[in-house]
């Protein structure tokens, strides 16, 4: 059983850190832990809890900055940047439902340490394109800061684009400040029903290089869609395309899209409500949740060039018996995989490998993921570099020390 | 030169001639230039108060090239001046006396365009507008658009992270680069990202992205190409103070609205530009914004209405909208124009890039104006509006004696106060020589100390572009020790449970 170390400010996670350091320990850091199950499974001597950091401290819309501790959880922030009608515009998914913990749980700290991003990635970013500045303790115990609290900032490195996506085994964050954006007066849905992926891929692709400006594109297979509400009764697959702004401009995009999306199959829409239920769907992997039919499958979350999408989806469906789920006009493909010895990596290794592109094993057995990369491996000279990296900011291997790869 | 760089390595310099045959073996043919008439182009960028002859120019044509360079200077201790189109404003590619200068100018071809997937695959010394320009046959462009974007390459602008005019609505560089070929100094050649989104592991990436040439050399660049808006309007707004200016920026904001521009200029700038470009700029008033408006016209239409009701009840004297394309482009020839009209009213002119939050605007303007008449130096204001990035340009004569020390002893002051007020050293030029020790102004001791650790991960010797960025040069294996006081630390009161 190890030991509990949950800090309440700066002073003292620097502390801590400074503690484990000087008696050789390493430390798991989460926030409030929704997504601890991620990533390679390792020991820890103690855990480092950040959900004691909490609480805005700077929120001003008109510059489109908010700073908060790193442990404030997400939902209050959306909250009170909704009260401003704006939002996080990476449209940040939740883990909770496809890792079978609470909805609503993740902090702030833990959506940058994981760059997460949603749906409109392909428009607006992820977590790191959004992620302004910070306050952190890195794995030497020292306090650094990184970015600022503009939107425009290119003095000293860009920190805070490495801390993203770093899975806390650089720094601890302490407090950040993200970008706050307008969020779109109304949105609307068009959907073309009934597509092979191949097909819903090249529909898809031809939206993204239109004036339709869609700002999410997806594609649910038959088989996924017919655990979304909506969709039960159909039985099709569903290719999705939202289209948000003011509303004189979202009616004259739809006509364009319709236009464009006819000569691919039979058209639907989603009005406001039912494309905002919709897409939160989409972002959360809804059809693979751990509580539906799909809980016993091993989940991969593979990112690759859209064009490829159809091609590396139809592989591992032949190869590895994969139900699909399709986001960033195919860029972004979910796999569930059926349980097996090795969650299906070698397949899922190679056919990535040879489309190009990454991907990670997010939903596994502890025991699987011990013994097998949850993220992509590195060539040679790169994986060194990231060893080299990882070691500028915690020589000692102290924070979250092995959960991106061994010895990382 | 006020801005000390460092000392050439005598013992190098001794090695001239050999470093020099070492890299025409690697280079053969005109790679490779050691004359001082020959150099001479190459001893100065967009900072031309800084010239330095470097060592010796190398013109590599292929990344094995580049590695091999690298590699060399690795092997024998030479340091590396990385140089795109040479139109950096910081000096970050002013060269070294003992250093080799590595031009990339001869990486020039476009080398895959892919329409389907919206991305380009370009060498490093491709313009910036050169990427635009190939794939607008299609409808399509690459949205950083920096104002030296006929000349600057896409190499320089993944060094220096550039922006431009449009960037508040379709980010900077780092938003728009998806991947890169990056040489390593010790010659070994990785990786970084692809045609697809987020980093695999680590956002190297994102990193090397406005590093200023001090972590690798990058050799191909994937970038994002996005679908052109089907329309674009732009409206000019006239204000007797700046105060209203900046409100009215706020309130479009808080209204939902992100235009693809909004610029403001204020009355010296206004008037600088009016004289030289006719561009029918109102010459009553103290604040001139700016505001466009990019996408499907309805659109369009319905937002800048919207923008026009705001500036009235932000008290606006003067609204314009333009009604016609080449209208369009008129208003935004007064705003392009704006550093050579400048420059005819002005033998020399210093350009500052700091940013602040917008709300401190006015406080800021009326400093400035207070610093002006205390250094006995003019200052013309244009301003990226949205997102805060101001460029000061001090007026100043060369020729006068003491001039060029007054306008940096200014300019650093007008950067001084950009970080007091809660904002940074630089929105989009880079640090370089130029803001090179006023780094400490905004970062302490550890932050710095952070930051060159990491740079040690991708350069333990030191050689890549040293003497820019950072104000004082450690060892890496002085930065790498560490000072853990074990039993000293107050832990136990660390709330457990």
């Amino acid at each position: 059983m190890s030991e509990n170390l949950k800090p309440c400010d700066h002073a003292e996670v620097e502390e801590a850190i400074r503690w484990a350091l000087s008696g050789d320990k390493t430390l798991e850091v989460v926030g409030r832990g929704s997504k601890r199950s991620i990533g390679r499974a390792a020991q820890w001597d103690a855990t480092l809890d950040l959900s004691g950091l909490s609480g805005i401290t700077l929120c001003e819309p008109a510059e489109l900055v908010l700073s908060a501790k790193a442990g404030t959880p997400l939902a209050e922030i959306e909250a009170v940047v909704a009260a401003n009608n704006q939002e996080l515009a990476f449209e940040p998914m939740d883990y909770g439902p496809l890792l079978g913990g609470a909805t609503d749980s993740a902090t702030i700290g833990g959506v940058l340490a994981a760059n997460l991003s949603g749906p409109r990635r392909i428009k607006a970013g992820a977590a790191r394109d959004h992620f302004l500045g910070a306050s952190a303790v890195s794995g030497r115990g020292e306090t650094f800061k990184a970015g600022g609290r503009v939107v425009k900032n290119v003095t000293g490195y860009d920190l805070c684009k490495l801390l993203a996506g770093s899975w806390g085994t650089l720094a601890a964050l302490t407090e950040v400040t993200v970008k706050t954006l307008p969020r779109a007066e109304t949105e609307e849905t068009v959907l073309a029903l009934d597509l092979d992926p191949a097909t819903a891929v090249k529909a898809m692709t031809a939206a993204t290089g239109s004036f339709a400006d869609v700002s999410a594109a997806a594609h649910v297979p038959a088989a996924a869609a017919k655990r979304l509400a909506e969709f039960a009764a159909a039985g099709s697959a569903v290719t999705a395309f939202r289209l948000e702004g003011v509303a004189p401009s979202v009616a004259h995009r739809k006509g364009l899209l319709e236009e464009l999306a006819k000569a691919f199959g039979a058209l639907g829409a989603l009005p406001a409500e039912a494309s905002r239920e919709f897409w939160r769907a989409i972002r959360d992997v809804k059809p693979f949740a751990a509580d539906g039919p799909a809980s016993a499958r091993i989940i991969w979350r593979i990112s690759t060039a859209p064009s490829r999408g159809a091609e590396v989806g139809n592989a591992l469906a032949e190869r590895a018996q994969a139900e699909l789920l399709y986001d960033w006009a195919g860029g972004l493909i979910w796999a569930a995989l059926p349980p097996s010895d090795d969650a299906g990596a070698i397949v899922v290794r190679s056919v990535v490998a040879a489309a190009g592109g990454h991907a990670t094993l997010i939903r596994a057995p502890a025991a699987i993921r011990s013994k097998v990369d949850v993220f992509t491996p590195e060539a040679a000279p790169l994986a060194a570099l990231s060893k080299r990296v990882r070691e500028s900011f915690d020589p000692r291997g102290v924070l979250n020390a092995g959960r991106m790869w061994a010895g990382i | 030169m006020p801005v000390a760089m460092p000392q050439s390595d005598a013992a190098v310099l001794a090695r001239r001639a050999e470093v020099v045959a070492a890299l025409e073996r690697i280079v053969p043919g005109e790679g490779v230039i050691a004359s001082e008439q020959g150099m001479r182009p190459y001893e100065s960028d967009g900072l031309t108060a800084y010239r330095q002859l470097p060592m010796v120019v190398v013109l590599p044509e292929t990344t094995e090239q580049v590695a091999a360079v690298l590699a060399y200077c690795h092997r024998e201790g030479v340091r590396v001046v990385p140089r795109g189109a040479g139109t950096s404003l910081s000096g970050g590619a002013l060269p070294l006396g003992d250093g080799v200068l590595l031009g990339m100018a001869k990486f020039n071809r476009i080398r895959a365009i892919d329409f389907a997937n919206r991305v380009a695959v370009v060498e490093p010394g491709v313009t910036n507008l050169a990427v635009s320009n190939a794939v607008a046959h299609a409808g399509f462009y690459y949205a950083p658009d920096p104002s030296s974007q006929i000349a600057c390459t896409i190499g320089g602008n993944v060094a220096e992270n550039s922006g431009g005019v449009h960037c508040l609505k379709y980010g900077v560089t780092t938003n728009n680069v998806l991947g890169c070929e990056l040489v390593l100094v010790t010659g070994e050649i990785v990786r970084l990202g692809g045609d697809h989104l987020d980093a695999a592991g680590y956002d190297l990436l994102g990193v090397v992205t406005g590093s200023e040439g001090l972590l690798g050399v990058v050799t191909e660049v994937t970038v994002r190409i996005l679908k052109k808006p089907e329309s674009a309007r732009a409206a000019l707004i006239g204000f007797t103070a700046s105060e209203h200016g900046g409100e009215c920026v706020a309130r479009i904001i808080a209204a939902g609205i992100i235009p693809g521009g909004m610029e403001m200029m204020d009355r010296p700038a206004i008037h600088a530009v009016e004289e030289f470009v006719h561009a029918g700029y109102p010459l009553d008033v103290e604040a001139l914004l700016i505001v466009e408006l990019d996408g499907p016209r309805p659109e369009v239409d319905h937002l800048l209405e919207r923008v026009n009701a705001i500036a009235q009840q932000c008290g606006a004297v003067f609204y314009r909208a333009s009604t016609s394309e080449d209208e369009r482009l008129l208003f935004w020839a007064g705003r392009k124009a704006a550093f050579p009209a400048v420059g005819r009213i002005s033998p020399d002119y210093y350009c500052m890039d700091g940013t602040i939050p917008r709300a401190k605007l006015p406080f800021v303007l009326q400093r400035m104006s207070e610093l002006s008449a205390q250094y006995g130096l003019r200052v013309a204001n244009v301003f990226h509006a949205g997102d805060g990035n101001l460029h000061p340009l001090i007026l100043y004569d060369a020729n006068k004696p003491g001039e060029l020390d007054r306008a940096e002893a200014f300019g650093s002051d007008i950067l001084r106060l950009c970080v007091e007020v809660g904002g940074v050293l630089t929105g989009e030029h880079g640090v370089g020589i130029e803001k090179r020790d006023l780094m400490p102004v905004m970062f302490s001791e550890d932050d710095l100390n952070q930051q060159q650790r990491l740079k040690c991960a991708f350069d333990d010797k030191g050689l890549l572009n040293p003497g820019k960025v950072f104000p004082t040069l450690h060892r890496c294996a002085e930065l790498g020790r560490m000072h853990v006081h074990a039993g000293r630390v107050a832990f136990p009161d660390l709330p457990r449970f």
